[in-house]
């Protein structure tokens, strides 16, 4: 029995092998049409928008299928009118850089240090501060706006905790055109997401290597400062991008706390877009400003975290 | 009494910095929700002030409350309704991409690879408008509500499977297919008797946060919802939340919680049973749970 095991040809596995190879792109194929279908077709149909026609009467957009006959008179009109003196575009663009920018550097403040500190900790106690941690994550974004919708009110439990119990008048209206209550809403909204990436990268720290740099005579902070914070840097740029990126395109943080153009962000203008019949392709112009400013993050965000899982696995 | 210098030097001193920021985060992230909770309880109208402890709001109120009013459990429904169809279609097609994708060398899967990973960090509003762009201008037979909702949220989901099961997929290794098959398994055997069955945890995972993050959903859902009818909660909430709302709205948003907290923790501890014998996802807890890859 061994001898006829021995004298089977060398390759007479790998014909069996080969022969399966034709399975992998068919269980690939069904995500792939979908992925072209409705991912790839409907950034070509933006395009065909932007660089389309009106509809001189019903003022609908008509899309221009044929690329040789873009017209780019929208998108230049956009982007005319972001800077100058008509720039009506230029406040809110300018306003969505300056608040995903605190923003995301509020989350990472809050962020850092909770995860830092539930991923130092073992035992029972880190499985519920886990759980309470990665709560909110689960919990509804619109319903967390919502809460604070409850608490700002003129009348609300924020402005009679401010006002401790009647001692003071506050009439603060919280919920029209403040930016600082903008801005914490997003940091309110989002930093769960940066919670997670970064608990998931501090907790695999090698243990040893942080013990080895104060044995080697480091005090907490340059052991922090040198050893600590290189190790983490992947973790932290795909934990900010992870939060600034979906914050680029948010326009319901603004109209749940605020509702007041004055803190209209880009995401606002692309919502009052397609919502008004005519400025359609303007909608669409800037969804394309927005998808080319998160380009590079967006490929730098893939590039890390695929480098990232090939080290680990 | 020690001196501040002496304390901030002590190697053993207690993280207390860290432990009350912790802490304070935990409050502020969870007290506004609670309140919004507590507050769907009020006998009264208000949202502000407490008036005693009711379910007037759930289904005492004949005409306002979530179980008696038309437009806020059609909401509830249609949640629902979207979570369950788009989850069952979104994690097969999620699986198998990530089965195929994983095998299949060459250039077009790259590629593929590289757009399911561009729709896991694109922000969704560009998504939503490109989709509501597709079904309102080109001649497709898709209409806007619950298809059109579905179909988005198909693919803003899709790279959750396909990322988690392509991470389990490395770190189990190709050597036991190749030991199934060596044994004279064919490939599709293979992976149906092998792969699949360690891949469950993660399959598994994967479903319920599918699950939880598409009831969650707002951009997408409200762009390709059409009409009133086909609304969610979450767009609910936001149409009314800046009107007078009654402690209504935050009954069905306290339902909207419970129906994802119940999925999580159904879903938590099913995934613990499941990898109970598993020494790789073990030790990370419910963190492996909630995307975390």
């Amino acid at each position: 029995m061994a001898v006829s095991v021995v004298a089977a040809p060398p390759g007479a596995a790998h014909p069996r092998r080969d022969r399966g190879r034709g399975i992998w792109p068919l269980l690939a194929a069904p995500g792939i049409a979908w992925l072209a279908l409705f991912f790839i077709f409907p950034t070509y149909v933006v395009l065909c928008i932007v660089f389309g026609q009106v509809d001189p009467l019903f003022r609908t957009p008509v899309p221009v299928w044929n690329p040789l006959e873009w017209d780019p008179t929208q998108f230049s009109y956009v982007l005319t009118h972001i800077v100058g003196p008509d720039g009506v575009f230029g406040p809110a663009l300018l306003r969505t850089a300056v608040y995903v920018f605190i923003a995301s550097c509020l989350c990472l403040l809050i962020a850092f240090p909770v995860s830092f500190y539930v991923a130092r900790l073992s035992g029972r106690r880190k499985g519920l501060l886990l759980a309470l941690l990665i709560a909110p994550f689960w919990i509804s974004y619109m319903m967390r706006m919502f809460a604070w919708v409850n608490l700002l009110q003129d009348d609300g439990l924020f402005n009679k905790l401010l006002s401790l119990g009647g001692l003071f008048t506050i009439d603060v209206n919280w919920l029209v055109g403040q930016p600082m209550v903008v801005i914490l809403g997003l940091v309110y909204g989002y930093v769960p997401y940066m919670i997670l990436p970064l608990y998931a990268g501090l907790d695999r720290l090698p243990q040893p290597v942080l013990e080895a740099s104060r044995d080697l005579g480091a005090d907490r902070l340059s052991s922090f400062w040198r050893v600590t914070l290189p190790l983490c840097r992947p973790t932290i740029v795909a934990a900010v991008l992870l939060t600034c990126l979906p914050m680029l395109g948010d326009y319901f943080t603004s109209d749940m706390l605020s509702a007041s153009p004055k803190t209209a962000m880009v995401g606002n203008l692309i919502n009052d877009g397609v919502q008004s019949p005519g400025l359609t392709g303007q909608a669409g112009a800037f969804v394309m400003i927005v998808f080319l400013v998160a380009l590079l993050p967006m490929l730098y965000y893939i590039r890390v975290t695929a480098r990232g899982s090939e080290v680990s696995s | 009494m020690r001196s501040p210098i002496a304390w901030w030097h002590d190697p053993w001193r207690p993280p207390r910095i860290l432990l009350a920021v912790t802490v304070g985060y935990l409050l502020w992230s969870l007290l506004p929700v609670a309140i919004a909770v507590l507050y769907s309880f009020n006998a009264g109208r208000s949202r502000t002030s407490w008036q005693g402890f009711s379910f007037r709001w759930y289904w005492g109120d004949r005409t306002l409350s979530v179980w008696h009013n038309d437009a806020l459990h059609t909401a509830l429904l249609q949640t629902i309704k979207l979570g369950v169809l788009a989850t069952a279609l979104t994690v097969p097609l999620g699986v198998l991409f990530a089965i195929g994708i994983d095998r299949w060398r060459g250039r077009l899967p790259a590629t593929a690879n590289f757009l399911m990973l561009l729709s896991f960090v694109l922000p969704e509003v560009l998504l939503a408008v490109a989709l509501l762009f597709v079904i309102t201008t080109v001649a497709l037979p898709i209409e806007l509500g619950t298809t059109a909702q579905v179909i988005g949220l198909i693919t803003f989901q899709v790279s959750y499977p396909a990322v988690l099961v392509r991470a389990r997929l490395a770190t189990i290794g190709p050597q036991y297919e190749e030991a199934a098959m060596d044994l004279g398994a064919s490939p599709l055997g293979a992976l149906r008797r092998v792969t699949l069955p360690m891949l469950m945890p993660a399959i598994f995972a994967s479903t319920v946060l599918v699950f939880a993050d598409v009831i969650d959903d707002f951009v997408l859902v409200r762009y390709l919802s059409g009409s009133a009818a086909t609304e969610p909660v979450s767009v609910k909430i936001y149409n009314t939340a800046r009107g007078a709302p009654t402690p209504a709205l935050n009954a069905l948003a306290t339902l909207l919680l419970l129906a994802a907290l119940t999925a999580i923790v159904i879903g938590y501890l099913i995934y613990r049973y499941m990898s109970r014998s598993d020494t790789t996802t073990t030790d990370r807890g419910i963190g492996a749970f909630a995307g975390e890859v």
